[in-house]
């Protein structure tokens, strides 16, 4: 996949560690490298921008809601692997539903990215079961949530700006 | 006590741009790490290699040692009783202001007011000296390179007193643009404060050029030498500055002290810094009652063993040398240049030759961003910071939100930079190639 280094000296373990193979499956790189639905979307019902002041991730979420489901889920924002490709993954996976079962949605991953093994098994998440790694690195799990707490602000009516549709 | 030796202070210039004549004498490289306690410690099953040190360095077991002994045996509060024990506390703490006042090249330890840290050092200034000082139409120069805590001070203040801030720009090299700073140089600059040396990009600015137009222009000058004072030893006489701030925790001191250096003169016309601004007139009236510098501004119990602990951690840094220092930070310097010169995808901001640059090296590698290059660099053990490092006007003027940062400071090894190149090789891999 890449080419030898020169620069690199020889003794050193070369080995990658499994917990970062985990963390940064290709799914996940795919999905921060060719994000899907990223792009403004002027007919949003909800949208809301949220930062990680710590680190500077920035992610704006906007959804179409059209009778009683979300329709369309854009992005935009930049940030890290995790933190973009989760929200790429959040706008393919609550399209058809409603914002209730959106923020179930959302629960459940919050529950996947701490550690619950059963959730794995939970076709609904789909490929946001390969975030599950995430749940290794305690301190990037806000990374992965970035987006889901836009969609929790928007779920809570705070972030709504044309009402439920 | 260690008294202090005759020391020969560097001029605020980088020993290391001179010509390496003291490289190396007693300069042990193990017997230096071995004083680290926390070097030896590994991290995810590989060895720490902790390259965060413009974030906060390590201390030696020196300081360590010297802070226990403090709260084992002497402490007190200072300045108060007339029993023994506060005797040798007061000795201790002003003791440290000798140590620290010959860190900073003054011979008068009262210039020197201790406070928490280099960022409290600058919110001092501002609202003694500034709310003393400024008011409209005033205007303040500082630079689009300063950290935050030479930045948001100044911002408080010109929402107290309606002054200006103006911002001299920076070259895409990651030096200070100096035509920029002369147009915004005129009579109503009061002030301009400025970084010593860049805690993202390394830059060593000109201070005292930077001075000297200040003051032809009429203005005081602060420099913000967080980033310098564990470097080197600071003549504050030769960089001719009416202000010098910095931190313990930067140079293998404890957190939670820094000092102000300022001219005798500046400190006894300022105003105290605590006590609130309602009382001072209070005081005019009955004639000033406010003890002499530098306790004037030194309101309330200080942080004793921190201060004690800074003091050490200054003969230490003494004792070592700021030449051997220098030297020794100047090779790894051009070593890890050299080295992140060949990696391909790796853009260096900043300074790109050694000459006017400390061993701080912001990064941006390929599309890895720097959060995930942080967590990958830590499964090896590294310690690299990654963010916006304090200084987002800078990382908005280079059209980004973070980088990576690796810095490094005297104990680090060049076996070190060994590994940290390995880890941004498994980084590629973990990515798949860097684009």
């Amino acid at each position: 996949m890449i080419e030898p280094r020169s620069t690199t000296p020889g003794p050193i373990d070369r080995e990658i560690p499994s917990s970062l193979n985990q963390l940064y499956q290709e799914v996940i790189l795919d999905h921060y490298r060719k994000p899907r639905n990223k792009g403004q979307l002027d007919e949003a019902t909800h949208a809301i921008t949220m930062n990680n002041p710590l680190c500077g991730d920035v992610i704006e979420l906007m959804l179409r809601v059209k009778g009683g489901s979300i329709a369309e889920a854009r992005f935009l924002g930049r940030g890290c692997s995790i933190s973009q490709a989760s929200a790429s993954m959040l706008t393919g996976r609550v399209l058809g539903k409603s914002l209730e079962q959106a923020l179930e949605l959302s629960g459940k991953f919050t529950h996947l990215l701490h550690g619950d093994g059963a959730l794995l098994s939970d076709d609904d998440l789909g490929d946001l079961r390969t975030l599950a790694g995430v749940s290794k690195f305690p301190v990037r799990i806000k990374c992965a949530l970035l987006a889901w707490n836009c969609l929790e602000e928007l779920g809570d009516g705070t972030g709504a700006d044309g009402g439920s549709g | 006590m260690a008294a202090m030796t005759d020391t020969k202070h560097a001029t605020g210039v980088l020993a290391s741009e001179r010509p390496p004549e003291a490289a190396g004498h007693g300069w042990d490289p193990a017997a230096i790490r071995a004083q680290f306690p926390i070097l030896s410690r590994e991290v995810n099953g590989h060895p720490l290699v902790y390259l965060d040190n413009a974030a906060s360095s390590q201390q030696p077991l020196r300081v360590l040692n010297r802070v226990e002994r403090y709260l084992r045996e002497e402490h007190a509060n200072v300045h108060r009783g007339v029993h023994r024990l506060s005797a040798e506390a007061t000795e201790a703490y002003e003791g440290a202001r000798r140590s620290v006042a010959a860190h900073a090249g003054t011979r008068d330890p009262a210039e020197i007011v201790f406070t928490r840290g280099a960022t409290e050092a600058v919110n001092l200034v501002a609202s003694s000296w500034g709310d003393a000082s400024i008011g409209t139409g005033d205007e303040i120069v500082l630079t689009k390179m300063e950290h935050h805590s030479n930045l948001v001070p100044w911002q408080l203040l010109a929402g107290r007193t309606g002054c200006k801030l103006r911002f001299v720009d920076v070259t895409p090299e990651g030096t200070l643009d100096l035509d920029d700073y002369d147009r915004l140089l005129g009579r109503r600059s009061r002030l301009v404060a400025c970084t010593h040396v860049s805690n993202s990009l390394g830059t060593v600015n000109p201070v005292r050029e930077i001075v000297d137009r200040a003051h032809a222009a009429g203005a005081l000058t602060l420099i913000d030498g967080a980033q310098a004072a564990p470097h080197m030893l600071t003549d504050v006489a030769k960089i001719g500055c009416d202000f010098y701030a910095f931190s313990s925790h930067k140079m293998c001191g404890p957190t939670g002290v820094g000092a102000l250096w300022a001219r005798r003169e500046l400190l006894e016309e300022m105003p105290p810094y605590q006590g609130g601004g309602e009382m001072i007139s209070e005081v005019k009236l009955e004639g000033s009652s406010w003890a002499k510098i530098p306790h004037k501004f030194e309101a309330g119990t200080p942080n004793i063993s921190g201060v004690v602990g800074f003091g050490e951690a200054a003969r230490f840094l003494a004792d070592l040398g700021s030449e051997a220092i220098a030297s020794h930070e100047g090779a790894l310097k051009r070593a890890v240049l050299g080295r992140l010169r060949e990696i391909q995808g790796l853009h260096l901001y900043g300074p790109r030759e050694e000459r006017g640059r400390t061993a701080v090296f912001s990064f941006a590698y390929g599309d890895v961003h720097p959060h995930d290059l942080s967590t990958i660099l830590d499964q090896r053990g590294i310690a690299i910071r990654a963010g916006h490092h304090c200084n987002q006007p800078l990382m908005d003027h280079y059209g980004i939100s973070s980088t990576a940062r690796a810095s490094f400071y005297f104990y680090n090894s060049p076996g070190e930079i060994d590994v940290l190149c390995d880890g941004l090789a498994m980084a590629a891999e973990v990515f798949g190639g860097v684009a």
